[in-house]
């Protein structure tokens, strides 16, 4: 049981680090090209602006749990 | 990191712990957490609108990673959570009316903070009795060897004879809730509660979790990991209403809670698989400080003037 905690344990960890790495990068790459569009949009077209908000949310909700999953899997597969 | 729609320069690693923090106790408690989230933007100079609208934003995101982990676990009502969100935003719409009134009448600080006070305090001191007085009565039938077999998910509650009270009140349309093992309950009853916690949602803002969890809880009879997993879908619902309500008034920097979200993906995934090792009176005597959280920051707020 202790052993299985352990394997867990550190399949996070090396999770959490290529999470980070991969975080670095969609902020300096994704919301760096999103922030002016999302800027003329918050503007110019409150509502269309209050639409494409909640979409990106559910979105990135969306994506970044599969992109967990899928990670913390491949790790685990790895270490086995 | 500059972000041009708010126009606030605010680090991204303190987004994304803030945003962690936040997640765990989402996932852990099903509850929004802007009482943490509020004071935390704004004490990095975000104004106090946009703190109320990105929060708002962020937790819908959080909710979504947290709901679909619980549902991989089972601990998601659909049928209840959708109509507990017709109820919320009623009373959100009723609760933010009267916000209006009272800052008509000049005195809108003082009762919001009274009145918040009196309900934190409440509901912590109701949930630490009787949380601990079911906590002793299982030890105690443990050390008699009555409780056999027992899991994480076996919940009872030293307030189950209200409980049952409630469900024998036979107050026609009468609904089924077989996910959560309730046989029948009055449709009002499920609309008066949702009602409850969207009042107070939009009167003294955030998701008001801290009520509508304990309510379902213990008037609903729902047990405390199906609360948990439901009181987060409804909030998915009712937090977009607040995103959409609060992004046309101009109050919402996504790109905030997109970085903030970052870190709540993985901190909401961490509470929502903690719920799985504790039983429900320890995740709900657990859930004693938040209020009373809340509620410091009330009266610091109200001796000092100055808004976390």
């Amino acid at each position: 049981m202790k052993k299985e905690t352990a394997k867990t344990l550190r399949a996070f960890l090396i999770e959490l680090v290529i999470y980070a790495v991969l975080v670095v990068g969609y902020f300096f790459l994704v919301l760096h090209f999103l922030g002016e569009g999302l800027q003329q949009l918050e503007q110019n077209h409150r509502y269309s602006y209050a639409v494409v908000a909640i979409l990106l949310m559910i979105g990135q909700a969306v994506v970044l749990q599969n992109v967990t999953t899928v990670l913390l899997r491949l790790i685990r597969r790895r270490a086995e | 990191m500059f972000f041009p729609i708010s126009g606030a320069h605010i680090s991204p690693i303190y987004l994304v712990i803030v945003g962690f923090v936040i997640g765990i106790l989402g996932g852990f408690f099903g509850v929004g957490g802007s009482f943490i989230a509020g004071p935390a933007l704004r004490a990095v100079g975000l104004d106090w609108n946009f703190a109320i609208g990105t929060d708002l934003a962020h937790i819908v995101g959080k909710s979504v990673v947290a709901v679909r982990q619980h549902r991989a676990f089972g601990n998601v009502d659909l049928k209840l959570g959708l109509i507990m969100a017709v109820g919320t935003i009623g009373g959100a719409e009723v609760g933010a009316q009267l916000i209006q009134m009272l800052k008509r009448a000049g005195n809108v600080n003082f009762v919001v903070s009274i009145v918040s006070i009196t309900v934190y305090l409440g509901i912590s001191t109701f949930m630490l009795w009787e949380s601990r007085k079911t906590l002793t009565a299982q030890k105690s039938r443990e050390r008699r060897g009555v409780v056999k077999g027992k899991t994480a998910k076996h919940d009872e509650s030293a307030f189950e004879h209200v409980t049952h009270a409630i469900h024998r009140l036979r107050l026609w349309p009468m609904v089924a809730l077989p996910t959560s093992g309730v046989k029948a309950i009055s449709l009002w009853v499920i609309l008066l509660v949702a009602f409850v916690g969207g009042l107070f949602s939009g009167f003294l803002g955030g998701g008001a979790g801290y009520i509508r969890m304990p309510s379902m809880v213990y008037v609903l009879g729902i047990p405390t990991h199906l609360a948990v997993g439901t009181d987060l879908f409804e909030i998915i619902i009712s937090a977009s209403y607040g995103t959409f309500t609060h992004a046309v008034k101009g109050n919402v920097d996504i790109l905030i809670a997109l970085v903030m979200h970052t870190g709540a993906a993985i901190g909401a995934q961490i509470g929502a698989i903690s719920t799985q090792y504790f039983t429900g009176p320890k995740i709900r005597l657990a859930f004693v400080p938040l209020p009373l959280i809340g509620a410091a920051i009330v009266i610091y707020t109200l001796m000092t003037g100055h808004k976390l």
